[in-house]
Parts: C-alpha cells; structure tokens; sequence
C-alpha cells in the first residue's frame, strides 16, 4: 500500500496596507497642439487603466514597490527650483571634452538652456520640452511615442501623460556635431514627481555625442520619484555616442523606459553608470532595426546602504548583420541590492548577426545581494551569440598583495575594484566619464 | 643595524600544525638561504612573515626594529622595511606597473605624513627609469597592467623592480619551486645581486641548489618538519646537492626519536 502524499498548505499574509495609487488628474496633463495632445491622451488611458506593477509580473519579480508612497508624490509648480537647493556646479562642467556645444538644465519648475549658435546655423535642434512643443510641433510628431510605447507599463504612461519637461535633440542629415551636447536633470525637493521625456533624432549621417545626467540632493526620510521615456533613432548610417548617469539621493524611486532604435548602418554607443536613488527600475532596450546596424551598451553600477537598482536591458536583433555588444558590470556594498535580467533577441531572418551580453557583478559585503539573469531568444539559424553572467566576491590574495607593497587595505580594496571595472574603462572613449566612475568608485568605498 | 628574529615560531593552516617552532636570525648586509624538501613549510614561513591572513601564528615572536611584527598587518610590515618576492605574484588589472609603484611610494610617504601629497610625477619618473635602467628592464614594461598575462620571467623582473623601488631592509625571495626555470632564476639572482649590499638583508627560500650557484649565501639552513634542523656556511648546500636530504632527515628523524 503506498501512502498517500501529505499535502501542505502554507499561507502566507500579505501586508494589509494597500498599495497607494497616484492622485494625478487629467487637469494635470499639459495642453499641447493636436498630436501632442493625442499622444498624451492615450498615454493617459494607458496610465488609468494599468495597475502599478507587482511581484507577480515576470519583469518586476525581484524589485518590489509596495513601499511607494505614490499618493504622496506632486508635481513641481513653476518656478519651485528658485525655493529648492540649487543645482550642484560640478554637474555643469563639460565631462566629455573641454567645452560644450550646448547645455541643458532641467529643474523643477523651470529651465535652462545654451546652444552653440554655429549648431543653431546648422539646422542642429538642442532645447528643452517644452520650447519644442511651442516651436517645433512637426519634428515632435517625428519623435514622440516612436520607440517607447506608453503602454509597456505603469511608469511609461506615468512619463508620457504628465512628462513636465524634457531635451529634444535633432541633428540634421549629414551635420557631424563636434562639440558635445549636455544636458542635465537636476531634482531637488521632498515628495516630488520628477516626470522627464528625452527625444533624440539623429538623422541620416549624422553625428553627435550627448551627455544627459541626472541627479539630485540626499533628503533624509523624505521621497521623491522621477519616470521618464527616453527614445532615440539613430537613422541609417548615423552615429551617436550616447552617455546616461544617474546619482539620484537616496530617497528618490527612479523609473525609466527607454528604447534606441538604430536603421541601416547606424551606430550607438551607449554609456551608462548608475550609482543613485533608493530604487531604480529601468528598462533599456536596444533594436537594431536595418542591415548593419551596431550598438554597445556599457553599463556602470555602485549601489551601497538599502539601495536596489534593477537594469533591465533588451537587444533586439531586428535585421541581419546586426552586431550588439553588451557589458554590465556592478559593485555592491551593504544590504544593497542589483539585479541585472538581460535579453538577446534575434527576429527569424535576422541572419549573420553577432550578439553579445555580459553581466558582472563584485559583492564586497555578506549582505549585498547581485541577481543576474541573461537570456536569449534566437529566431534565425545563422547567428553567433553569446552571453556570460557572474557574480563574485573580493578575493584575498590580491588584497594580500596589494597590502605586502605597504598598501593600506582600504586602498587595495579600491584598486582591486577599479581593476574590476577596468573593462567597463576600455569601452568609454572619454577621460572625463571615467573619471568620474573613478570619483564615484573612491566615494562608495571612503 | 636592523634584523629580522624569528623566535620559536608555530604556525598552522586549517588547524594544521606546519612550522613547529622555527628560529632564525636574518641580518642586513647578509644572504640567508632556506633549503629542503618539499611540503616542509618553507612557503609557509614566507607568507607567514609577511602576514598572510590564512596562516594562524599559534607560537611565537617575530621581532623586526624592536617590534613584535607579528602583531601587524601586512602593509604596516612592510612599510616597515619587509619585502616578500612572491613565487607566484597575482595579476592586477587596470593598474600600470608604473601607476602601481607610484601608490605603493605614496602610501608609504602618507603612513608617515598624512598630509602628504604623494611623490611629484617627475621624480616619480626619474626613479622609476633609473631602476629599470639598473634592472636593464625595457622602459614599455612600466604602462603594462601589473602581472596581468605576464611571463613567468615578466613576473619576476616585476618583483625584482618592486624590490628594488621600495628598498626593504629585509627581502623575503620565495622561489621554492623555481629552481626548474633557469631564466627566471638568473632574473633573481641578477636583481639580488645587483641589489645587495649593507642595507638589504636577504633570505631566500628555495627547494634546489640550483639557485645558489647564482646568488652567493653567507648561510645556508635546511628545513624540515617545520624547523631548522641544520645551519652552515654555503658548503652546507653544497653538501646537499652532492648528498640530498636524506642524510640529514635520517639525522634529524634520530634525535626527534631520542628527544
């Protein structure tokens, strides 16, 4: 006889506080002309309709937002920056070269913006949102809404309804833009919604480098958010190098979506380093979109304390002959938290292309935890991909060493993590970003 | 004039007794050699004067300019003036052999003024081409990432200009299973020789005779059973080579049992 198997039935209670929802309107939603209006309207009824993601769905499994105070969040009222601490200097120095083409700061409530008049001359668009709305409504219908759907979740539809400003850039066919072009998202201020947009067109032979940081003070107990879409298309045979940091205080949850498309024979080289906010959800997905397409996604992470940072990256093989070159790698510290969830695509007929993705990650306390998941999905038989994915500790002997050269141990361990990066250093083509990858590097681990 | 005392040292790995009260004098000015068979702890005993946090001292003094070093972390020992040559140095990447010496001057100008601003990239540069000069060393070698895909012999002339940069009164060489490469036991020997003299004691670790017919020891000890069992002059390792071990393990094995 054979027994029966005991069935256990375990139950676990979830928290009875409900998760707050956001008490945005539709009176907070910007006017703007026909298409600009449309395209907020749907990204409103998107917003209505979709829950704020749980744990149960598949992408936001290991980042839980229970804790989001979202009912709390406002929206910046115009001017609110002149009452908020002033955006920190170092952020406005050029980081890529000696000097900026033009520059763009963004506060709550208010905007800054420089543009070399020679790019002007050239036909080169470099302004913030708002001004393009007002100036600039065909070469808006052109970018808004065409790589980031408002409906892939909660906080597209979030940063498409309510984005209450942003950059758009377009560098005309053929116009090679030597100078930089910098922009930065400056968020003081408790409980406030940071909503930006970032359109980026950068048309047929083109070229440019665009730098766009984000950042904000420190507020003890408070909390504040910042959604935001980001969309490039990189037309055929264009280039971009294209820089991301954030160093959102530890009370911001940052959320983005962000989708470069690149056409035939374009490149993308795509920089990003990460070492804010309390919480970070961001999706970036690159898809190679016409024969020959090239990108590389760089990505720098440093998260130390309670913070969790998940990067959530896509190359989508679209086309054949397409080459992406992907490699993440992070440091932890404290009870902190990374996860890296990365995935290859390649579309049936997306012959010859050469994928490649890589994550990895440096634990350096018992605490701190790295997840990290790579993932392909290959719908052509003539493909090379391949992918890698670690995660490991600080190991002894080369602090041992480091240390028998007289090298203190808090020293050695900050040259063991800068040779960790190192490979992350050989792929940024500038002194000024990995210095400051440095910088954060030496402030993680003072 | 500075030595190095090694006192009745007991030393265990995994709660595995391996140096079982070892005592030994190193002098500056003067090269000792350490010889002896395999497994006997000659490695250990390296590692454990330089500080290696695997090895667990249970017994002992190891005293160096009236301190007890035992008590100090591996940087402190050596910027006190102790040097280990690794047998097998780690690869460092992202750091300049260059880069890396600059940090290892600086710490040390630091540790004795804080507010120190590190040694001037010119004179840097000025000592760094002199020592690779002395070390007849190709200039490229110094932008090369530390040890990072190095040749064994790339490794060695590593050690040798690290040693030569930071100038220890005491250089610990743990070459015990070299003796099989003879290029890079002459680029030891070679930089020892170079590098000798009153201010540099030196004692050498080594499993075959070999290396001693290039660097010339005032005194040869045997290990076995982590101790010394038999110190002379530099006939004693000749007397080895001729002989081998087991004499003087037959020997000692005679008095443990009549102990």
């Amino acid at each position: 006889m054979q027994e029966k198997p005991k069935v256990i039935v375990s139950r676990t209670r979830r928290p009875e506080t409900a998760v707050k929802g956001f008490n945005f309107t539709e009176a907070d939603i910007r006017a703007g002309n026909d298409f600009v209006a449309s395209y907020r309207a749907s990204a409103w009824s998107a917003f209505k309709r979709l829950p704020l993601p749980d744990t149960s769905l598949e992408a936001w499994r290991r980042t839980d937002i229970h804790a989001l105070p979202a009912d709390k969040f406002k929206f910046a009222p115009e001017g609110a920056y002149k009452d908020l601490s002033p955006v920190r200097e170092d952020l406005l120095r050029p980081l890529v070269a000696d000097q900026h083409g033009g520059q763009i700061v963004l506060l709550p409530g208010g905007v800054k913006v420089e543009l070399d008049e020679k790019l002007s001359a050239k036909g080169v668009i470099f302004t913030d949102l708002r001004t393009a709305e007002e100036k600039h409504p065909d070469l808006l219908a052109k970018m808004l809404g065409k790589t980031v759907n408002v409906e892939e979740g909660k906080f597209s539809a979030l940063a498409g309804a309510f984005a209450r400003n942003g950059v758009v850039l377009y560098v005309p066919k053929g116009v090679t833009v030597e100078e930089p072009l910098h922009s930065v998202l400056w968020g003081p201020g408790p409980d406030i919604a940071h909503i930006s947009h970032i359109l980026v067109l950068v048309d047929e032979g083109a070229s440019v480098t665009y730098v766009h940081e984000a950042a904000s003070p420190d507020l003890k107990g408070a909390n504040s958010m910042h959604a935001s879409i980001v969309e490039i298309q990189v037309m055929e045979n264009a280039s971009m190098k294209f820089v991301e940091l954030q160093s959102w205080g530890r009370h911001v949850w940052n959320f983005s979506h962000e989708r470069a498309r690149v056409e035939r024979g374009g490149s993308l080289d795509w920089i990003f380093g990460a070492i804010g906010s309390r919480l970070t959800k961001n999706f970036s997905e690159l898809d190679l979109a016409g024969e020959g397409a090239q990108g590389r996604m760089s990505g720098f992470y440093f998260t130390d304390g309670d913070q969790h940072l998940d990067h959530d990256t896509q190359q989508n093989h679209l086309a054949p002959h397409t080459t992406s070159d992907l490699l993440f790698k992070g440091a932890l510290k404290g009870k902190s938290r990374s996860v890296w969830q990365g995935m290859i695509y390649v579309a049936p007929g997306a012959q010859k292309t050469d994928g490649y993705q890589a994550n990895r990650n440096l634990v350096l306390s018992d605490q701190a935890r790295a997840d990290s998941i790579p993932g392909l999905e290959i719908l052509a038989d003539d493909v090379r991909c391949t992918h890698g994915a670690t995660v490991g500790k600080l190991e002894q002997e080369p602090l041992f060493y480091l240390k028998s050269r007289g090298i203190p141990q808090a020293e050695a361990e900050k040259i063991v993590v800068e040779g960790f990066f190192d490979p992350i250093f050989q792929r940024i083509p500038f002194e000024g970003v990995r210095e400051r990858f440095q910088q954060y590097i030496a402030d993680k681990m003072s | 004039m500075s030595q190095l005392e090694i006192k009745n040292l007991h030393v265990n790995i995994e709660g595995k007794e391996i140096l079982k009260g070892l005592d030994l004098t190193v002098e500056q000015g003067k090269v000792h050699a350490i010889m002896g068979p395999n497994g006997t702890g000659k490695s250990t005993l390296a590692y454990t004067l330089m500080g290696h946090p695997s090895y667990a001292v249970t017994e002992g003094d190891v005293i160096f300019k009236g301190q007890n070093i035992l008590e100090l972390e591996p940087d402190e020992r050596s910027r006190l003036g102790i040097f280990l040559a690794f047998q097998y140095p780690v690869a460092i990447p992202g750091v300049t052999v260059a880069n890396f010496l600059r940090t290892a001057i600086n710490a040390r100008r630091r540790a004795e003024n804080p507010e120190d601003k590190g040694i001037p990239i010119p004179e840097f540069r000025k000592l760094l081409k002199e020592k690779m000069a002395m070390l007849k060393m190709d200039q490229n070698f110094a932008g090369r990432y530390l040890n990072d895909g190095f040749s064994g012999g790339e490794k060695k002339r590593a050690e040798i200009l690290q040693m030569a940069t930071l100038q220890p009164e005491i250089a610990i060489l743990d070459e015990t299973d070299s003796g099989l490469d003879i290029d890079a036991l002459r680029i030891v020997a070679d930089g020892v020789n170079t590098l000798m003299g009153k201010d540099l004691g030196v004692l050498v670790i080594t499993h075959y005779q070999r290396l001693l017919n290039y660097i010339k020891p005032d005194y040869v000890h045997v290990m076995i059973g982590g101790r010394i069992v038999e110190s002379g002059g530099p006939d004693l390792a000749l007397h080895l080579e001729e002989k081998g071990y087991e004499w003087i393990r037959e020997k000692y094995v005679e008095e443990e049992a009549a102990a």
